[in-house]
């Protein structure tokens, strides 16, 4: 049973070969449907992974102050108060900004570091210890051209011109974290940024009990109302939800492409050629069964989807983790000026896979099912006769 | 609403399947109302031609609706990362509860199908094709549950909240509504495990009896049989198989054995569930059709390979389910 069945199989590669010209039309353009779908989800997949990884060493929750419902710096002594809630580790007071750039027209951000601060992975050189020292990310050495030892000049709040030796450097596998980042010590920073002595950016609290998160954010914001606590879990959350929607989005609006592939599709597979008629009508003389037809169409339209989900998701792999998705990131990435160029890690998984095939094989078979029959009830007198 | 690739797929081929089966059944319609096996007419001949239309239709569409049963869980676990408090795809189901219903839809609609699949062609072996009016109603009565089914899943995908962060506060707003909960809970043990194993047992006995004699009595205790495993396994599995796999007395899930940490041992669990189930129903429910002798050739023909079917099954996932139990350093019922 099983090997008439791969004789059928034969026989409908065999005839596809016949028709080089019609198939190759029809797996071209359903590859290039595939490579679409498959370069959105393949894309997001690995933002969203990459995310969730960068995120496991983001504090348990970072705690700002609103004022007039915008974010404001945040007292010092707030870090205290938190401090002896129980359940509380160490609460670190965070000193950061942004820094437009005219010249390149980009925006760094600019973090300042206490001194004992720990060894960083990633690194080469030295943290910054005095006030005219910087380490910074590899996006912006590469964009000033410059290198250990060498100098780096940005312009303060007050207008002064200040040159800065750079003392470290970022490795650009952490790109993604460190791309735009520019190292200054905490005191310089404050300076640089004229921010007042007793006031802090954020603060990032570290919370023992992954489960008491919730109800610490629920003290916090009772104990100082003003204040925003924000989980990791809900930045990671909206994260997900936030790649999620932006791929649904892109795969709705991709799915007209893929009706259009699939009126392309149902048309080719009506419009049959009369020598192809004339072939079905043999083959039902010589003793095919109406079944046996449909199970070589059945055969032809899986030959055709399976190669072309393999060649499309092929390129989605290439375009997406050789050619760092050039088509698809302004659009799904978002956000900061300057792009960390970084090369993503492929993290597909069945389930990516899954929902590709169901994306695109089953519209291709459905459109194919009406056209297959009406060429399997073919009489076969009807046909020779003509 | 999430917009997420999975719930895309899953809603965009269910609406597929479902319009396709609407057309099935409107053909079908129009050959309940007019066949005639005895004519030879030509309305005769072109309603002959639309029944392998009508069963390629519905082969293709029941054949997306067991697949898309394994993409709803895939897909379910994935979002529940959306939820507070939601581990797996269990609290990612009691975030909406509708989710349940979807998928009791979905079991009932993987049985309904292939049983529907394997008549047909039983059917289509025969020369006189008997079975065509009865087939036909059921195809009536499916119909409506895949759109049941369609609806459901439509209603639970858009009645998901997703937790993110407002614009006002981060934390806050997650707690003011209950975060969802993430187990099940399960029957006692040790009954539960009892009626399993007495259920699992007879279940073999009869099947041997039904491979060595002919009589009707054990396809249709066979029957009867099936059923009740079927539903004591899926309590089984809530109430104490799962603690076995995951060597955890809380952990009551029955979707995370599907997941790679548990090096995907929920597949042939449940594979070997509902095919042992599926074969142990057919003997059974093929009796009555015994009367018609086209049917009764077929079927005595392919009897010992449903049987046989139905037996592997079975043991298959005795085996699965019973190795951690006897050999597993986790112990439930010691002391």
């Amino acid at each position: 049973m099983i090997s008439g069945k791969l004789k059928i199989l034969e026989h409908a590669l065999l005839s596809m070969g016949r028709r080089k010209q019609k198939n190759f039309a029809i797996i071209a353009v359903y590859t290039l449907t595939v490579a679409t779908l498959a370069s959105i989800l393949f894309l997001t997949q690995s933002l969203r992974t990459e995310a969730r990884n960068v995120l496991l060493d983001a504090p348990d929750l970072v705690v700002q102050r609103l004022a007039a419902g915008r974010h404001d710096l945040i007292p010092n002594h707030y870090a205290e108060k938190i401090g002896q809630l129980p359940g509380v580790g160490n609460v670190t007071p965070r000193i950061w900004g942004y820094y437009y750039d005219s010249l390149k027209k980009v925006n760094f951000t600019l973090m300042g570091i206490g001194p004992k601060e720990r060894d960083l992975q990633l690194f080469s050189g030295e943290l910054p210890k005095t006030a005219k020292q910087c380490a910074l990310g590899n996006g912006i050495a590469k964009a000033y051209g410059v290198e250990l030892g060498d100098s780096l000049v940005l312009v303060d709040s007050q207008n002064r011109t200040l040159l800065y030796e750079i003392t470290g450097l970022f490795d650009h596998q952490s790109n993604l974290l460190t791309n735009d980042l520019i190292l200054l010590t905490e005191p310089e920073l404050r300076r640089f940024f004229n921010l007042p002595a007793d006031r802090a950016t954020d603060l990032a609290v570290q919370v023992y009990n992954q489960r008491e998160i919730a109800t610490l954010a629920k003290k916090i914001k009772y104990e100082l109302p003003d204040t925003r606590p924000v989980g990791k879990t809900e930045i990671l959350h909206t994260y997900d939800t936030v790649f999620n929607w932006r791929s649904g989005i892109m795969l709705t609006v991709f799915v007209s492409a893929l009706i259009a592939f699939c009126i392309l599709a149902w048309d080719k597979a009506t419009g049959i050629s009369a020598e192809e008629k004339r072939e079905i009508g043999i083959l039902k003389a010589i003793g095919w069964d109406t079944t046996d037809v449909l199970m070589l169409k059945f055969w032809e339209g899986l030959a055709v989807s399976l190669s072309s989900f393999l060649l499309g998701s092929s390129i989605a792999y290439l375009h997406i983790y050789f050619y760092g998705a050039s088509v698809l990131t302004p659009v799904i990435q978002g956000w900061s000026v300057l792009f960390p160029e970084f090369q993503l890690t492929p993290a597909i998984d069945l389930y990516q896979i899954f929902v590709l095939a169901i994306l695109t094989i089953v519209p291709y078979i459905a459109c194919t099912v009406i056209p297959s029959w009406k060429s399997a009830i073919t009489d076969p007198d009807s046909v020779m006769r003509s | 609403m999430i917009l997420n690739p999975g719930i895309l797929a899953l809603l965009f081929g269910s609406t597929i399947a479902f319009v396709m089966l609407l057309y099935a059944a409107g053909l079908g319609v129009k050959i309940l109302s007019r066949w005639d096996p005895q004519s030879s007419s030509e309305e005769q001949l072109l309603l002959e031609r639309k029944t392998y239309l009508v069963s390629t239709i519905v082969n293709f569409a029941f054949g997306f609706e067991i697949l898309s049963g394994l993409l709803f869980i895939y897909t379910v676990e994935d979002i529940h990362r959306l939820f507070i408090g939601a581990m797996c795809a269990t609290g990612a189901l009691n975030a909406n509860q509708i989710g349940w219903l979807a998928l009791l839809i979905k079991i009932i609609l993987f049985f309904a199908a292939a049983l529907w699949v394997h008549f047909n062609r039983l059917d289509q072996r025969a020369e006189d094709t008997p079975l065509v009016r009865p087939k036909y109603l059921g195809l009536l009565l499916l119909t409506p549950l895949v759109g049941l089914d369609l609806f459901l899943q439509y209603s639970y995908f858009t009645g998901l909240q997703p937790e993110i962060i407002t614009s006002c506060c981060g934390s806050l707003f997650s707690l003011g509504n209950d975060s969802v909960a993430s187990e099940l809970a399960g029957l006692p043990a040790k009954p539960t495990m009892l009626a399993f194993f007495l259920i699992a047992g007879s279940c073999l006995i009869i099947q041997t009896l039904c491979l060595a004699s002919k009589k009707a009595i054990f396809r249709y205790l066979l029957f009867v049989n099936a059923l009740a495993l079927f539903f004591i396994s899926m309590a089984s599995i809530v109430s104490f198989i799962s603690l076995y796999i995951y060597q955890m007395p809380t952990h009551h899930c029955p979707f995370d054995m599907l997941q790679q940490n548990y090096a995907f041992v929920g597949y042939p669990i449940y594979i070997g569930l509902f095919t042992g189930t599926l074969f142990g129903l057919i003997p059974g429910l093929s009796q009555p059709l015994k009367k018609i002798a086209s049917l009764k050739r077929e079927i005595d023909k392919y009897e010992r390979r449903w049987l046989l079917l139905s037996f592997f099954g079975i043991v298959i996932f005795l085996l699965i389910v019973a190795w951690p139990i006897l050999f597993g350093p986790f112990i439930l019922l010691g002391y």
